[in-house]
């Protein structure tokens, strides 16, 4: 028996299929994962991602702590509830985890991953050493993604008053608190939409008249498609701690200016740089029958091997995606290992989908 | 919630083949097989004209979760095969034992069919399966 959310009554109630995901019982779909992940991307879906980690910072240094243990700068935040998307690395520049981290009113709030919930916070915690801060987290905090084209508009007429407006003012990547809730603009669908923190006393409501107002309960499995769809990396999957985010399509979140902001991991980053980074995360699409899968072996000519981080059906697209870590020279093509047979795929650049459509070139 | 036809004689690994009036076989997967797969998206299948061997894979289903292959149950000749299933894989989701149907071959030997199990034997085995 896993960890349990607030939802989880709810998610059982409707028929979820419940699995074991990193220490948590969750709904993995409610019948079809296939039709969980079209009404997100045609209309509106729910996910219970009660089980992330949200931590509050505070402090004079608060800061200059995120500057050292950040690989993007939070200096990047000007406005209240701007977030921002970050790697946090150990000194061999390898990725312990993802997160966000928003601007609150006093101090930050980090979203973490729910497998790296005990090193993140061991790791955290070890870094503060010399810095006036102080982390706690908010287990109490339940959140809610509400994904799709129809999603604003369906938790706006949901929520009402207050919230409504604030909803109504929020810039893409922005989140602010009313009431002891915090509704963001984020997500990991590749959707518009919501992630919408609430206490855990009110949350099985929220959702209930979600419901009602024709929100469809999405399970995992939808949220795996979607974001893989999206092009957006899986923690543990897509990069680890053996990992720098040279190698994992997250260049862009290394923030090297200002030159004398010294972040965990950057002198090996830049050495990494220095020397040629050897690998990267591509795109791969096959468009006959079959699907690519994570670990399958990635072969490319004269360059030598690879393989699958993450492979799936893409149901928007009606043919399989993946994306695997390859040598850095690879080109349009490659092949792969599938069912002890190599079949030739198209490598290209994720993401594959963004609101609906195919986008990859 | 489960689902086991009678009728139908299975293997383990989640076969059924239902012996048609004429000496015919049809073969598909359980709806247990299908409930642990989830959404299934490919389905491939046997050439018509082939033979296949009782136990011998005779082809793959692929959903969103994983591959699997598929067991013959039964020896014989390819016969026809579910055409509609290249444009609606989600019958074996929604259908497993009428509109799922994967391939019907010719009896090669009804011996084959006292090999296989029946529903309750079938029945065991999931069960034993799930703990």
């Amino acid at each position: 028996m896993g960890n349990k959310t607030a939802l989880y009554e709810a998610h059982v109630a409707c028929g979820g299929k419940i699995v074991d995901f990193g220490g948590w019982d969750m709904p993995i779909h409610y019948g079809s994962q296939l039709e969980e992940h079209h009404v997100v991307r045609k209309a509106s879906g729910m996910f219970d991602v009660s089980h992330m980690t949200i931590v509050d910072l505070e402090g004079d240094d608060a800061k200059a702590y995120l500057q050292y243990l950040l690989a993007n700068d939070v200096n990047k935040l000007k406005e209240i509830g701007k977030a921002l998307y970050s790697g946090m690395l150990n000194e061999k520049g390898g990725v312990i985890d993802d997160l966000i981290v928003y601007l609150m009113p006093v101090g930050y709030r980090l979203v973490v991953n729910c497998g790296t919930r005990e090193k993140d916070l061991a790791w955290m915690q070890k870094q503060a050493d010399g810095f006036n801060i102080t982390l706690s987290e908010r287990p109490e905090l339940a959140m809610v993604a509400v994904q799709g084209p129809e999603a604003i508009e369906k938790a706006k007429a949901v929520l009402g008053g207050e919230k409504a407006d604030i909803i109504s003012g929020l810039n893409v990547f922005q989140g602010l608190e009313s009431d002891g809730w915090m509704l963001c603009r984020t997500g990991y669908t590749g959707e518009d939409g919501l992630e919408i923190m609430v206490p855990e006393k009110e949350v099985a409501d929220f959702w209930q008249q979600l419901k009602a107002a024709g929100v469809a309960s999405c399970g995992l499995g939808a949220r795996d498609t979607l974001r893989l769809e999206a092009g957006m990396n899986l923690y543990g999957s897509d990069m680890d701690e053996s990992i720098s985010p040279l190698q994992a399509n997250m260049a862009w979140t290394v923030a090297w200016e200002p030159a004398d902001r010294n972040f965990i991991g950057r002198v090996a980053l830049e050495a990494e740089k220095a020397d040629g980074v050897k690998t990267k995360l591509v795109g791969l699409v096959l468009e006959e029958r079959g699907v690519l899968r994570g670990h399958q072996k990635v072969v490319v000519e004269g360059l030598g091997e690879g393989e699958i981080t993450s492979g799936t059906f893409s149901p928007t697209l009606g043919y399989s995606i993946a994306v695997a870590r390859v040598p850095a020279g690879t080109g349009d093509t490659c092949s792969v290992e599938m069912r002890k047979k190599l079949q030739t795929v198209q490598v290209v650049k994720p993401p594959f989908v963004r609101n609906g459509k195919r986008v990859y070139k | 919630m489960s689902n086991i036809p009678a009728e139908l004689k299975y293997l383990s690994s989640h076969e059924w083949v239902r012996v048609e009036h004429d000496g015919t076989a049809t073969v598909g997967i359980t709806y247990n097989a299908q409930d642990l797969l989830g959404d299934v998206v490919f389905v491939e299948l046997p050439e018509v004209g082939s033979e296949l061997n009782a136990g011998e894979e005779a082809g793959v289903v692929e959903s969103v979760k994983a591959a699997s292959d598929i067991f013959s149950p039964v020896s014989g000749e390819v016969l026809e095969i579910n055409e509609n299933l290249e444009e609606s894989p989600d019958f074996v989701n929604s259908d497993p034992y009428n509109e799922g149907w994967f391939y019907k071959v010719k009896l090669a030997d009804e011996s084959d069919l006292d090999d296989l199990l029946d529903a309750e034997a079938y029945a065991a085995a999931c069960e034993a399966e799930d703990h």
